[in-house]
């Protein structure tokens, strides 16, 4: 194990060794060289343990680091974990290595029939490479059952099995779990370093990457869409026109339905190629023939559960598209805040950047309007809203008071 | 306690087709048809056949000639749900029927299964419909019915007592007009009143959250309090309370902010509601201010969060979102309701 000292910024290696360079998998790691360093130690054997938790906000590449991770462990270059060009490496990073397991869902929560599979798999020893490695990218939405299910497997795994679980903070983890991790954090990536990743890997132009970066808060996958994708870059502005319009109760209201009907389309719209997809893939495997209904027994029984599994994938989905918004709208108000501090425009200098550089003059235009602790009081009605949507309320009516508050 | 009935029942065919959906009038025209076969022949057997036990070894045997001739009646319900198989084989004996055999095919009506109910129509089956009983006026005519049968008479607002009472199933609205009807034989000759009613049911059956969400827009608390807890009683899931007072408040703030002189039928199309919700709505907007809006449909959002296990007692979050709601009419306009 390393000393610890954990002072970001500066190296935590001895004196005298060179700072992390990032190569093979760790080059889409972005602006978390402190992990990368501890994973690819651990990977030679210094500080190789069962079980890691590796936590950190929305997007900083939790599951980048996870997968990394993995391939380094099953990478056959010597000296090099992670080297990127080996078949380990490569079977890993595209899903197929048979001692890698991925739990991911696209649903509200992680089940315990699900966990059990993957407890089975945790007692086989690993056919082809070193470790078996069972990866679980949102392990917050495990179940309180399924995290119990999942405890006795964690605590004494085989002696060659790696548990690696992700959550966005270590409280989103059952105590009796998270006390039997190694616990990573993941820092919110710095602007610059993800409008650096944006240029190298995606090509995008160094002001437009700069601008996204900035604007999708150290979300990465965020920050390539808005960069990329100009539909989502249209929505984006269009919640971000929301304070400028409420002007009164009629529109506060008609704002609320358009945010919510924008997040329903937009769920939809991404739902939709995938649902067409699965469900051709599941009736060509199912033998059913064009222009026939003829197929295997069981056929329609498959079909109902996917599309259930579907229904509930379109809900996860709504939810964090309209959550993704409320982000936005709370960074717009705190911007708002900024300029009203003078810590953006003021008299000293900037102290603090803009979140959402291109919506200025709207900011001003609200800040010259009211009072700091006016934006505070609407922060708050932002960050309720975000929480009763999880709380299951319905969307509208969640962003309905949150409009009229926001009035 | 038979309702009068379409003339073909009092001549009982060999094969006769029941369609509806109602199943206590279904039911009573099969125990019609059985009572028909019964008076000739008191020995008749009767077998119920459903999807789930449709066999058509069994079903062969049951509609073949007996060796002594005993009279039997068959009874395949729900047909419209039998599979392929079965569907064949019944259709196969439609023809030739024994002469003991009485085959009765209860159908839903709707399109599943339709092949089979032209193919026994074909046969020359006794077609047998059986009304469809949806609307409140409806039930009330089939209660009054109810009292006609067993010579007894009741008045409307008794009838509608006895619906509220007791609910929209109709098995219990037959239920309880024979027990009324068996309540009140010492004077068989008055008709029976809401006094009567009252004094053996009282209460609602059902409410719905939209009762509930009507009164407490109008800003009559006792009354909206009142229902709600009849709601709450008679397992009206709460959720659905809050989600009617949401769009209770919701529709009055889009009516009021709407330009006032916009006809109806504009206002409509541009809200998305029907046309006599517009004038409904516009009779409960007075009252109301954008201020008192605000303040209701916050109520509403955090009584959502309560009921969604946000809170520890969801019938506490409702009555003060209601009280709430209540209140919040007349808020800044110094009128109450």
């Amino acid at each position: 194990m390393s000393d610890g000292s954990g002072v970001s910024g500066v190296s935590r290696r001895t004196a005298g060794a060179p700072a992390f360079e990032p190569y093979g998998v760790w080059t889409d790691l972005v602006g978390q060289d402190h992990i990368s360093t501890d994973l690819v130690q651990a990977a030679l054997g210094n500080g190789m343990t069962h079980a890691w938790l590796l936590t950190g906000p929305p997007g900083s590449g939790r599951s980048t680091a996870a997968r990394a991770f993995a391939a380094a462990l099953q990478c056959t270059t010597a000296n090099e974990p992670g080297c990127g060009h080996c078949l380990g490496c490569r079977t890993v990073l595209d899903g197929v290595h048979p001692d890698v397991l991925q739990l991911a869902t696209d649903q509200l929560s992680i089940g315990v029939a699900d966990t059990r599979d993957l407890v089975r798999r945790s007692s086989m020893t690993p056919s082809s490479g070193r470790w078996q490695v069972l990866l679980i990218e949102d392990a917050d939405r495990l179940t309180e059952a399924a995290g119990n299910v999942l405890l006795k497997a964690v605590e004494e795994p085989s002696s060659r099995t790696v548990w690696i679980l992700c959550a966005p903070g270590r409280d989103d983890m059952l105590p009796t779990i998270r006390s039997r991790c190694r616990h990573l954090l993941l820092r919110t990536p710095p602007s610059t370093a993800v409008a650096e990743i944006l240029v190298r890997r995606d090509g995008v132009d160094p002001i437009r990457a700069r601008e996204a970066a900035r604007a999708a808060q150290g979300h990465i996958g965020r920050a390539k869409r808005l960069a990329t994708d100009d539909e989502a870059r249209a929505k984006r502005s269009e919640v971000l026109a929301l304070p400028s319009s409420l002007t009164d109760m009629g529109s506060a209201l008609s704002a609320a339905q358009k945010l919510v009907d924008a997040t329903i389309s937009e769920a939809k719209r991404a739902a939709e190629e995938r649902n067409v997809t699965e469900t051709a893939d599941l009736r060509l495997a199912m033998g059913y023939q064009e222009g026939s209904r003829k197929a295997v027994p069981g056929a329609a029984g498959a079909l109902k559960d996917l599309e259930t599994r579907q229904k509930k994938r379109a809900t996860r989905m709504q939810r964090d598209a309209l959550d993704l918004a409320l982000v936005d709208l709370a960074a717009f108000y705190r911007d708002v805040l900024a300029v009203q501090l003078g810590a953006i425009g003021g008299a000293g200098g900037d102290v603090t950047e803009p979140i959402h550089d291109d919506q200025y003059a709207a900011v001003r235009k609200i800040a010259a309007a009211g009072t700091p602790e006016a934006t505070l009081r609407r922060i708050e009605a932002v960050l309720e809203c975000r929480k009763a949507v999880e709380r299951s309320v319905a969307p509208l009516l969640a962003v309905e008071a949150m409009a009229v508050r926001l009035r | 306690m038979l309702v009068p009935m379409p003339a073909q029942a009092a001549a009982p065919s060999q094969l006769v087709l029941v369609v509806g959906a109602e199943e206590l009038l279904v039911d009573r025209a099969v125990a019609r048809i059985v009572a028909a076969k019964r008076a000739v022949d008191p020995e008749t057997e009767t077998r119920d056949l459903t999807p789930g036990n449709f066999n058509p070894g069994t079903f062969a045997e049951l509609v073949s000639p007996s060796l002594f001739g005993e009279s039997r009646v068959v009874v395949v319900r729900s047909a419209q749900d039998l599979a392929a198989d079965d569907v064949a084989m019944l259709t196969s004996v439609l023809d030739g029927l024994a002469e003991e055999i009485t085959l009765v095919v209860v159908h839903l009506g709707g399109v599943k299964g339709k092949a089979l109910l032209t193919a026994v129509e074909k046969a020359g089956a006794a077609r047998v419909d059986v009304a469809k009983v949806t609307k409140p006026t409806e039930r009330i005519a089939f209660l009054r019915e109810e009292f006609k049968a067993a010579r007894r008479q009741i008045t409307e607002e008794a009838a509608r007592a006895l619906l509220d009472a007791v609910g929209n199933e109709l098995r219990e609205l037959a239920a309880a007009a024979s027990q009324l009807i068996a309540d009140t034989t010492d004077d068989a000759r008055t008709p029976i009143d809401e006094t009567v009613v009252a004094k053996y049911y009282s209460g609602r059956a059902e409410v719905s959250g939209f009762t509930v969400a009507d009164l407490a827009v109008d800003g009559r608390t006792a009354q909206a309090l009142e229902q709600l807890r009849w709601a709450l009683a008679t397992g009206t899931a709460p959720v659905l309370i809050t989600s009617a007072l949401a769009a209770g408040v919701r529709s009055v703030a889009r009516v009021a902010s709407a330009p006032r002189g916009a006809r109806p039928a504009d206002l409509a199309r541009e809200l998305g509601m029907p046309p006599w919700k517009i004038d409904k709505v516009r009779q409960q907007v007075r009252g109301w201010t954008p201020d008192g809006i605000g303040t209701a449909l916050l109520a509403v959002a955090e009584a959502d969060a309560a009921v969604k296990g946000g809170g520890d007692d969801p019938a506490y979050a409702l009555e003060r979102c209601v009280v709430t709601v209540c209140q919040a009419r007349g808020q800044g306009t110094g009128a109450r309701g």
